[in-house]
């Protein structure tokens, strides 16, 4: 086939050249700057940009929830009191994100995007593991910006059909990926979120004891970590909860939501630093 | 070295598009029709992996009948279009129109270049609305003309004889399984007059673009046993498997 064409309004011969499965692969070759990570800045630049902060996960019986608070800060101010952090990236998973916000949410567009156009292309679905493993080059892809402090750190949690069970992934700044036993935390919010899912945490919990445990999770990050919002009962902005199980996915609406941050908070006017465990 | 006959343009053309209009009356047709969901394709299609219908973007969906590895070609070509542009700009901005002129150029351009041989392909392109209305369909052929279509459509070989029985039995507003029964009565049909042949589940591959689905994507294969069900006339099974099942699972099954 000929090489051509702009102007004439017939494919461009990349369009039409047999390649990869690979949406990202597709933008490399033809419309490089489109990619997120292509962007390099000028050296020894630090630039002051939205962060969002904490993401909290966990496995219950028959799937995997993850949910994440809605503030985004740049340095002391809030910039955002209703950001979205947590986003479905195919029938079967979510991402949530923590880190440079503009960034993140450009990266979770083209991985969702990623994802269906391997989907429709090949007429088959990416494994969960594979999935994981495309977020891993979009991360790497993403160090340059990152070592200039526009680092993203997205967790990946999603329900494996293959193995019948959810599970979650977790990332550092250079694409390093791990996965989580039982739950996980990531953002500034993180160190005290996996406290208190450690604390609270066990085998066996149904969807909406894990939908509460996360609520408890976010409360105890947003207690001691300034960036990280807590439930704003006053504007009704509450934590975005997706739960993923052999159904598909499902986020819970905010009726659903607001229950569940209601009565955390009322527990927490009695106790205010929330459920106790047994010493021993 | 001898002088080259002279051919006249038009003979020319006209010699290309019947080379063209011979390899796509080889193949099998298919069938898409309006129902008062959306959009169903049928197709003749023994084939579990090998598509003759697919989901281009949210609302779009594509079928083809002639050379599979030209109509395939085209077909990647599409939803690598269609990614790029609801990437770029937004998904809204990706249309049926759109996407049909590309391949109309696309097309067109193959078709007169010399250095090419035509595509013996014919596409549809099929997008649909928030109502019956804003349905759009739009069948290319290899010289890259677009015909805007109104309910019903048929490309493959027979495509006349098919075409003309279903548009005189199609009506706005059929169920799935009654339009499902008229595409596959349509397609089961002797050109010649005789008996009609009985098409099974198993001969026919099915999609919809189903307006009410919940997703983002309105593309959905019909498989299996809801299909087994459908063709029987069972019209119970036209609303099962909205959510749970989705087109991810209908690839999957593959």
């Amino acid at each position: 086939m000929e090489a051509n064409t702009r102007g004439t309004g017939r494919l461009p011969a990349a369009f039409l050249t047999p390649g990869s499965s690979s949406f990202m692969d597709f933008l490399a070759d033809h419309a490089p700057q489109l990619l997120p990570g292509a962007r390099a800045l000028p050296e020894g630049l630090t630039i002051e940009a939205p962060h969002g902060t904490t993401i909290v996960s966990a496995v219950f019986d028959g799937g995997v929830v993850i949910a994440g608070d809605r503030r985004a800060t740049m340095g002391n101010v809030i910039a955002q009191r209703d950001i979205e952090k947590v986003f479905p990236a195919d029938e079967y998973s979510a991402v949530g994100i923590a880190g440079t916000a503009g960034l993140a949410v450009e990266m979770v567009r083209l991985f969702q995007l990623e994802l269906e156009h391997y989907e429709k292309i090949e007429g088959t679905v990416l494994s969960l593991e594979g999935k994981a493993n495309r977020l891993t080059s979009m991360i790497r892809g993403n160090l340059g910006m990152a070592m200039q402090g526009l680092a993203v750190v997205p967790m990946f949690a999603g329900y494996d059909l293959d193995l019948g069970r959810g599970r979650i992934f977790t990332y550092d700044v250079t694409g390093g990926r791990s996965e989580e036993r039982g739950f996980a935390a990531t953002g500034s919010g993180s160190v005290f979120a996996r406290g208190s899912l450690k604390k609270l945490y066990r085998t066996g919990l149904t969807g909406d004891q894990a939908a509460t445990l996360v609520v408890q999770a976010l409360y105890d990050a947003a207690d001691d970590d300034s960036a990280t919002g807590g439930p704003d009962l006053a504007r009704k902005i509450f934590p975005i909860i997706t739960l993923i199980t052999e159904d598909g996915l499902r986020r819970l609406s905010e009726d659903e939501v607001a229950e569940i941050a209601v009565s955390v908070t009322d527990h927490r006017r009695n106790q205010p630093d929330g459920p106790q465990a047994p010493l021993l | 070295m001898s002088t080259p006959f002279y051919v006249s343009p038009q003979q020319a053309m006209a010699d290309r598009a019947e080379y063209a209009r011979k390899g796509i009356a080889r193949g099998r047709s298919v069938v898409v029709l309006t129902y008062a969901d959306g959009i169903v394709f049928v197709a003749e299609n023994t084939s579990r992996a090998l598509h003759k219908v697919s989901e281009i973007y949210d609302k779009i969906a594509f079928a083809a009948v002639g050379r599979y590895n030209e109509f395939e070609n085209l077909r990647i070509g599409g939803v690598r279009y269609a990614d790029l542009r609801g990437y770029s700009y937004d998904r809204a901005d990706v249309t049926a129109r759109g996407l049909a002129n590309v391949y109309a150029q696309t097309l067109g351009t193959i078709f007169s270049s010399t250095g090419e041989k035509p595509y013996e392909v014919e596409l549809i392109v099929a997008e649909v609305g928030k109502g019956a209305e804003d349905d759009q369909i739009y069948r290319l052929t290899p010289d890259g003309s677009v015909v805007d279509e109104q309910n019903t459509v048929v490309v493959g070989g027979n495509a006349d004889s098919i075409g003309t029985y279903l548009s005189q039995r199609h009506q706005v507003g059929l169920g799935l399984a009654e339009a499902l029964k008229l595409a596959v009565e349509s397609l089961a049909r002797d050109p010649n007059g005789g008996s009609p042949r009985t098409l099974t589940a198993e001969q026919l591959e099915v999609a919809v673009l189903d307006r009410n689905r919940p997703q983002q994507r309105k593309f959905k294969r019909i498989l299996g046993n809801q299909l087994s069900r459908l063709l029987s006339g069972d019209s119970s099974a036209e609303g099962e498997g909205e959510g749970g099942e989705t087109a991810d699972e209908a690839g999957a099954e593959d």
